[in-house]
């Protein structure tokens, strides 16, 4: 641009030159791209050393230079890990808690967001304001109190501190995230329907949760993870081997044996994780949605 | 005049708006419930409680404000409350400022965005009992990846988790590892900033910079003060990362504030200092954030519009 006599696309011209302006910016992505990849690789490597020692005996894992790929792989370790604790228990005790947590959260929230989205009545601003104010609260200060309440109510050691508070509500963030998504449905069918003479528990059931589903599948992705990454909950609540969750049985795995077996710990870990990456493989759109929904949205 | 006087008419209001309230408040209802039961019930025990010395055994007394006063006096409390507010000076402003920079970079229509936003955002959906465990081991002194790396380029073995000097920086740079969330974020809003004002400034003959300082950040300000206030409400309830990699030591060097509340409360019984130590939290983060209102919240530009 600013010099006419050179032609912009002179293959000679070397990526450097301050003066070619298609070049430098070829030039300034290509720079760009390699930070991206310098910053994406320390993401994931911690991902790559997780599964990579999970696969190693319990000797070489301490070996210098690191092995990345284990030869031979011990991909008995992923079942050692089920010798060692009760894991499938642990599977299944959390599955059950995500499952009443998804019925729970998904009926509450959206009952409570049509309210506040769809609903005009006295005093609306002001609990959705008490919503939004519960969403800011920092939760852990209320713990101590939480705990003494559920232990009065005799609910130490099951599963109901998970699950019934759940069924009030379901969290002020899926309120908000699902009444700022109402919102944005088209009011008309609504009033045709009312024409009609329906109800407005019908309305809710028949055309707004159907149109809602992609906010619906936020709500539950981010359910889903709450419930199976929980720790302090389990670590307060339950007590018994038997009832743990998969998080308390890995935080635990550390001293269930004399010594620390990171092969092991890794497998465990690994048996953890994976269940979250597949579902973030395969629901990555609604996990960024909910996490923009919220920060975009004042 | 009831046309029909049946049981619908007796049982709901007559008027349309006393209608419209109650079923508004059927609505709510569930949450109102919840909002009474595990919000305003706590909130009503935890004042009782800061008052009481308490074991949940024995039946609790009253002890007024002693249980403040012993707090104050105790070294962990104010240990706790040092440890807390460093990670929270460091972890923040680090995560947001580097969570930034990967927007911008990612911002620059460059080829794969898809990609590496997948690529960043992994670690946030990883568990925090799992991602604790393998930084445990990332960060183990003898064998650990890091000093591995150390080692590769000839540098000595650093004690990451053992030396109580770095246990905690150790820890402040596990939470970059999910600066994922925050990126994600900050790139919505990135690409949110309508491409008129670039262009405008592309006449004007801006540079970099200065498009970043005039158009971008004043753009992305309510976006940045969002991140800053949950960040900070965030780090100052962090307690998985203290007790699984570091059990709060060495030397109390990564005893959080949570994980003194812990300890006092169900390790130690003092359920009563426990509940007393969570009102200190809540009044510090109650405090902080109004403040942050105060003095940053002013210069959040909200594009002209009324928020």
């Amino acid at each position: 641009m600013t010099s006419s006599s050179k032609p912009i696309s002179n293959p000679s011209v070397w990526p450097g030159d301050p003066h070619n302006h298609a070049a430098r910016r070829r030039w300034g992505r290509f720079v760009i791209w390699l930070l991206l990849i310098l910053g994406a690789s320390t993401m994931i490597l911690p991902f790559l050393w997780m599964a990579s020692s999970s696969l190693k005996d319990q000797l070489s894992v301490f070996m210098y230079p690191p092995q990345w790929l284990p030869n031979p792989p011990h991909f008995e370790n992923y079942i050692d890990v089920f010798v060692v604790k009760p894991f499938h228990l642990y599977v299944r005790n959390t599955l059950y808690i995500v499952l009443m947590n998804e019925i729970a959260i998904l009926w509450a929230a959206s009952f409570c967001a049509y309210g506040f989205s769809r609903l005009e009545f006295w005093g609306r601003r002001f609990w959705f304001s008490v919503v939004i104010g519960t969403m800011m609260l920092p939760s852990v200060i209320l713990i101590v109190p939480t705990f003494v309440l559920f232990s009065r109510l005799g609910w130490i050691d099951t599963y109901l501190p998970f699950i019934v508070p759940a069924f009030f509500g379901g969290g002020a963030f899926n309120i908000f995230l699902l009444t700022q998504f109402f919102r944005t449905l088209p009011q008309e069918l609504a009033d045709a329907a009312r024409i009609d003479g329906c109800g407005e528990l019908s309305i809710y059931a028949r055309i707004v949760l159907p149109l809602a589903k992609p906010a619906l599948a936020t709500v539950a992705v981010f359910t889903f993870l709450n419930a199976w990454n929980d720790f302090i909950g389990p670590l307060l609540y339950l007590s018994t081997n038997e009832k743990y969750t998969v998080a308390m049985g890995l935080a635990l795995f550390r001293g269930a044996l004399l010594q620390t077996r990171w092969d092991l710990l890794m497998a465990a870990a690994v048996i953890m994780t994976v269940p979250v990456l597949i579902l973030f493989f395969f629901a990555q759109r609604y996990f960024i949605e909910g996490v923009v929904m919220t920060g975009l949205k004042e | 005049m009831p046309v029909n006087p049946g049981w619908r008419t007796r049982l709901l209001p007559h008027t349309n708006r006393a209608r419209r309230n109650l079923m508004g408040y059927l609505f709510i209802a569930p949450f109102l419930l919840g909002f009474l039961l595990w919000f305003l019930l706590p909130t009503a025990t935890a004042i009782w409680m800061a008052f009481q010395d308490w074991n949940m055994m024995t039946p609790p007394r009253f002890i007024f404000l002693e249980n403040f006063a012993s707090l104050l006096r105790d070294e962990l409390f104010w240990q706790s409350l040092k440890v807390t507010v460093i990670y929270t000076l460091f972890s923040v402003p680090l995560t947001m400022l580097l969570a930034f920079a990967v927007a911008l970079l990612m911002n620059t229509k460059v080829r794969g965005i898809h990609f590496f936003r997948t690529l960043y955002y992994l670690p946030v959906v990883v568990p925090a009992v799992a991602g604790s465990i393998l930084w445990a081991w990332i960060l183990n002194t003898e064998f650990g990846f890091l000093n591995i790396l150390l080692r590769a380029v000839g540098l000595p073995k650093v004690r990451w988790l053992v030396d109580p000097n770095l246990a905690l920086f150790s820890l402040i740079l596990v939470s970059l590892w999910g600066l994922g969330s925050t990126m994600v974020i900050y790139l919505a809003g990135l690409q949110g900033v309508p491409d008129v004002y670039y262009e405008a400034a592309d006449i004007d003959g801006a540079g970099r910079w200065h498009k970043l300082r005039h158009i971008t950040i004043p753009l992305m300000s309510p976006v940045i003060f969002f991140t800053l206030v949950m960040g900070i409400i965030g780090s100052f309830q962090v307690f998985t990362a203290g007790y699984l990699i570091t059990g709060g030591g060495p030397d109390n060097a990564t005893l959080f504030y949570v994980l003194h509340i812990y300890r006092t409360g169900f390790k130690n019984f003092h359920m009563g200092e426990a509940a007393a130590l969570s009102w200190v939290l809540f009044v510090i983060i109650v405090a902080l954030v109004a403040i942050i209102f105060k003095y940053i919240g002013g210069s959040v530009h909200y594009g002209g519009r009324e928020s």
